[in-house]
């Protein structure tokens, strides 16, 4: 177990505070598995917290996984979210102020701007760890940052900051001056008393008024930033009033960097839960099942209900379509999935959906299904025919073994193979030859692999090989289901059912004619 | 507040409200344009207000009354009214001198002010005249109407008011520049600029204020630095803002209530000129008694006033109003300039005039003398007769006959029935048609017919018919229709299958025809007389043998 150390930094994404994410590339994996889709989809409202490397980066062992769980269950309570999105927001106008604070030049502005983002800041911080006291938090990651948090706002630098900052604002807000618009020349003293006129006036005309008389009140719009006449008239006030601003001189120049990098870490971190956490609960409410899945690290039975290709989820929801579900499980010896079945019957989807739970489930996120047992895998090693790419023939042959037996080197007994349809199109002699090699060899590594194909034989090679297929309507072999069962190969492959509906099998011809 | 209230008791007149249909038609049947002439002397302003004025009629015999209480004092104060209808007049006539107008909305607040500021200018010493004219003539008028008004006026526009407004209106220019307070807002900006009262708005307020211990800081602006000029304006204007708008509001309600009390008055002096002059024709005129027009329902077993029973309340029901003495053409007078004949009539409890007799006896003359009366008496004036006392109407529609001629065209016909189906599109019960030679486009047997049927549809949908015709056919089945009606024993009409009218009171004029052929343009009390004489001529002279039809 992960124990809480008292010092100041906190993770919500790792137990081992400090973890690095840095991560520049994508892995390999990602286009193949349509899970860059998925990441552009999830982070692209979040542009501004850089979200990909936490996305690209799975974790390694079972307890960070389940740390990361354990969070998101926290987060999907509604009232704890909405908290968080709060905070989130007020941050988000924070670093607003500060950047605009860059493109001021009156230095008063500038300082009152910075005063206004260290109000905001501060506010935000009393609110979130007011609002997390009240909350039944459970996982460790929130817990062990909401202790941080209350220590953070508990301490004397943070309780100066935000109470200095406040009685600032005050005391500027409590200021009122008088300015004297007279042609060309502008005078500035302290206001004194003067009395409000316009209330003065509009009670002498009361009078006047009877019946509706539309108002010429104009609505003034909301003026940005300060012209050169406001930055003079600010300059003055400050030397009516010397001592605020002197005060705030003093308060902000020691303080331009307010914002607790700890903090910082968790503004961006929990949008990594956020964004995904968006996502899904659209799908939920369209009836899609979401659920943790249990990872071990040692033991390879896999079980799987009603999972499903979420990137494709993502895309059918805007046109109102649903996605087909499908099961499949590994057991004692078994460990890979041969799937055959007719062209555009779903088998690609599945193969992906199978790698996109393991690597979903690696970042510790909830996985599209019922109910889910998986391995976690150290990499996953995809290789997916790429039909646009016409090479000679016998160029792309040496191309794509080259690159198996690269994967190969680099694969552990851990690793994950999801192949889809290779060697379509080369000889059926060598597609047998070399999917026999292939699969020999990823069978004595012992890796997890699914495998799409029309060799059927693979299917059945051993106690190792699970046979699943692609189904179609018995009725009617032109309508795909999406569904892929667990079942011997057809033998009978696809055209040969097609030509049997249309009854030009051989023995319905011979039949046929006299 | 500042409210006219003279032409109703409760609110000012509307002179953007549409006319009623047929008020072409009814201005060239009754003869209106010479009375809105004669009451306009000339001016084209109040030609407009007269006719508005008396195409709105009341309903109401209390807005009637009203009104005449009002315009008695004006007939017994003419001056004084003229010195009081010069004070608008003289606001209008300054405004236009002056080039001032108000800017539109979207101006600036201190482009608005300056306009509104300038007109309320304009405006203090009329409103001190309209009070003072006030406290001059206060007692000597006696009208609701009037006495609140100069009331209203020497309470709301006393002295110490007017100094404090005029004490503003001088700050207003703000010879010494605008004083604004403000606030820092968030990022220290400007903000709540508000408008602030200078000390003292005569003298030099600013240096006795300024040389206080409190520091003082200023800057002036570049000459060129023409960003640096708009955005100043824009911070003037912002304080600005809310007092703009109150002392536009004001000087715009106060502009509305010169523009009214100039329209409501003007109906008034249009009075007077008639007046004057129907004193210069010697013709004479009185205020007329309206009745209402409720209670004068259907006449389903109507008797004579006298014998019917007080109402559960104790006031008698009123029944069916029309009585005169000495009506005349208003309109014939004033063209003629000179006295008309006037004629006494005896109406009550009659819903329907026959009035029949020869050419050029002064049917259709008398035929405009009611519709001039009932109109004018609804619009609160005096009419053109010595005594005149009837209910009032929801509406007054003409049928004429169209052209000089009386040739019979078929087609013309036609015209007719549709111009009687678009009165009957809007005319409700309590009305009154002036019917004058309706359908005589066509002959009397079937020009009977369609008007009996037309005539009795009227009187049972509680409309009131004064009916100028040839028709003989026509007034004697209404003569036997009354007779029968009398005698119950006899309910069946000459023409069985129609439904014989109960609800018909008739009564029967005749245009009065001395032994020796001459007129006398009276019309009396009497029965058809069976043919014209006109005709019986025409018949005797260019068709001898041709037979009459109808005959009876």
């Amino acid at each position: 177990m992960i124990t809480q150390e008292t010092s100041t930094l906190v993770s919500i994404l790792d137990p081992l505070r400090g973890a690095f994410y840095d991560t520049r590339e994508p892995p390999d994996c990602l286009s193949d598995l349509n899970l860059d889709q998925l990441i552009e989809t999830v982070t692209g409202p979040k542009q501004d917290y850089t979200l990909k490397p936490y996305f690209w980066s799975p974790l390694e062992n079972t307890e960070a996984i389940r740390y990361r769980q354990e969070v998101m269950k926290d987060l999907e309570r509604p009232s704890l979210l909405s908290r968080i999105k709060e905070f989130a927001e007020k941050m988000s106008v924070v670093h607003r102020y500060l950047r605009m604070v860059e493109k001021l030049d009156y230095p008063y502005h500038r300082k009152g701007w910075i005063l206004e983002g260290i109000l905001l800041y501060t506010e935000a911080v009393e609110t979130l760890c007011g609002a997390l006291q009240h909350e039944p938090i459970r996982s460790e990651g929130f817990l062990s940052f909401r202790g941080w948090l209350e220590k953070y706002f508990t301490s004397e630098e943070f309780q100066y900051l935000s109470a200095e900052a406040r009685r600032l604002k005050e005391s500027l807000a409590s200021l009122r001056y008088c300015v004297l618009i007279d042609g060309g020349k502008v005078k500035v003293k302290r206001y004194e008393g003067e009395a409000d006129y316009s209330v003065e006036v509009e009670n002498t005309f009361e009078k006047f008024r009877q019946g509706q008389v539309e108002s010429y009140l104009i609505k003034y719009p909301e003026r940005t930033g300060m012209n050169h006449v406001e930055g003079k008239i600010l300059e003055l006030v400050a030397k009516l009033y010397p001592t605020p601003f002197a005060e705030l001189d003093a308060f902000v120049s020691s303080r331009e960097q307010f914002l607790d990098p700890t903090l910082l870490a968790f503004e961006r971190e929990i949008q990594f839960y956020i964004s995904y956490l968006d996502l899904i609960l659209e799908l939920k409410q369209k009836g899609y099942p979401f659920c943790y899945p249990a990872l071990s690290a040692t033991d390879k039975d896999t079980f799987v209900r009603e999972g499903f290709d979420l990137t494709l989820a993502a895309t059918l929801l805007k046109e109102g379509k649903v996605v087909v579900r499908n099961d499949f499980s590994l057991s004692g010896a078994e460990r890979v999935l041969v799937v055959t079945g007719p062209n555009q019957g779903g088998k690609t989807t599945f193969a992906r959906m199978v790698g996109q739970l393991h690597y979903l489930a690696s970042l510790g996120l909830p996985v599209p299904g019922r109910e889910a047992r998986l391995f976690l895998v150290d990499r996953i090693f995809t290789h997916f025919e790429r039909r646009e790419e016409v090479a000679t023939h016998r160029g792309k042959l040496e191309d794509d073994l080259l690159r198996i037996h690269a994967m190969l080197l680099q694969a552990s007994p851990r690793s994950l193979f999801i192949l889809n349809e290779i060697f379509t199109s080369t000889t059926l002699q060598d597609a047998v030859f070399l999917s026999k090699k292939i699969i020999t060899q990823l069978l004595e590594k012992d890796a997890l692999c699914v495998w799409v194909t029309f060799l059927d034989e693979l299917a059945s090679l051993s106690e190792k090989t699970v046979s699943m297929v692609a189904q179609v309507d018995p009725a009617d072999p032109t309508i795909r289901t999406f569904q892929v069962v667990r079942k011997p190969a057809d033998g009978l492959s696809y055209a040969l059912s097609l030509a049997h509906k249309y009854r030009l099998t051989y023995e319905q011809i011979r039949e046929r004619l006299p | 507040m500042m409210k006219v209230f003279l032409l109703y008791p409760d609110r000012n007149f509307d002179s953007k409200r549409t006319l009623p249909p047929f008020r072409e038609t009814l201005v060239q049947d009754l003869g209106l344009e010479t009375i809105f002439s004669a009451m306009a002397g000339g001016d084209k302003f109040i030609h407009e207000v007269a006719e508005r004025v008396i195409f709105d009629s009341l309903r109401d015999p209390a807005e009637i009354l009203y009104r005449q209480e009002i315009l008695k004092d004006c007939l017994d104060h003419p001056e004084s009214i003229q010195e009081l209808y010069r004070i608008p007049l003289e606001f209008l006539d300054r405004k236009r001198k002056q080039w001032l107008w108000f800017s539109p909305r979207h101006s600036s607040p201190g482009l608005i002010l300056s306009g509104a500021r300038q007109l309320l200018e304009t405006s203090l010493d009329l409103l001190r005249n309209l009070r003072k004219f006030a406290e001059v003539h206060g007692e000597a008028f006696r009208s609701r109407g009037f006495r609140r008004l100069f009331t209203m006026l020497r309470q709301e526009l006393d002295d110490s008011y007017l100094a404090t407004v005029e004490t503003h209106v001088k700050a207003l220019r703000f010879p010494n520049g605008v004083l604004l307070s403000a606030r820092l807002g968030k990022g220290n900006e400007g903000t709540q600029y508000l408008l602030c009262k200078p000390h003292n708005p005569a003298g030099n307020w600013i240096s006795r204020l300024f040389a206080a211990k409190s520091p003082v800081y200023s800057f002036s602006l570049h000459p060129r630095d023409e960003s640096g000029a708009r955005i100043l304006q824009d911070l003037r204007d912002r304080g600005l803002a809310k007092v703009a708008d109150s002392v536009a509001q004001a000087a715009e309600h106060i502009e509305s209530f010169f523009q009214v009390l100039r329209w409501e008055l003007a109906f008034y002096i249009g009075c007077m000129t008639l007046k004057d002059r129907l004193v210069q024709l010697k013709a004479p005129f009185a205020m007329p008694l309206p009745r209402p027009m409720e209670d004068c329902g259907l006449m389903e077993g109507y008797g004579p006033l006298k014998d019917r029973s007080p109402a559960e309340d104790g006031k008698l029901k009123e029944g069916r109003v029309l009585t005169a003495r000495g009506l005349y053409d208003l309109s014939l007078a004033l063209s003629l300039g000179e006295k008309t004949v006037g004629n006494d009539l005896d109406g009550d409890d009659k819903n329907l005039l026959v009035i029949t007799g020869p050419n050029r006896g002064g049917k259709t003359t008398f035929l405009r003398s009611l519709g001039q009366a009932q109109l004018l008496m609804q619009a609160g004036m005096f009419v053109p007769a010595e005594a005149y006392k009837a209910n009032l109407v929801t509406g007054l529609f003409t049928h004429f006959r169209r052209g000089e001629d009386r040739s019979m065209e078929r087609g013309k016909f036609e015209e007719e029935l549709q111009r009687m189906s678009q009165i009957l599109e809007v005319i409700e019960p309590h009305s009154f048609v002036l019917m004058n030679e309706s359908f005589s486009a066509t002959n009397e047997r079937e020009g009977s017919e369609v008007a009996h049927q037309v005539v009795t549809a009227l009187l049972e949908e509680g409309v009131k018919v004064a009916f100028v015709t040839h028709f003989y056919e026509f007034a004697r089945r209404i003569m036997e229709e009354e007779e029968t009606h009398l005698s119950p024993c006899q309910p069946h009409s000459e023409h069985p299958g129609l439904p014989s009218s109960q609800s018909c009171h008739p009564l029967f004029l005749v245009a009065e025809r001395l032994p020796d052929g001459r007129r006398t343009y009276r019309i009396k009390e009497g029965i058809p007389q069976k043919r014209s004489y006109g005709e019986d001529l025409y018949h005797k002279i260019f068709h001898p043998t041709v037979q009459r039809l109808t005959s009876v």
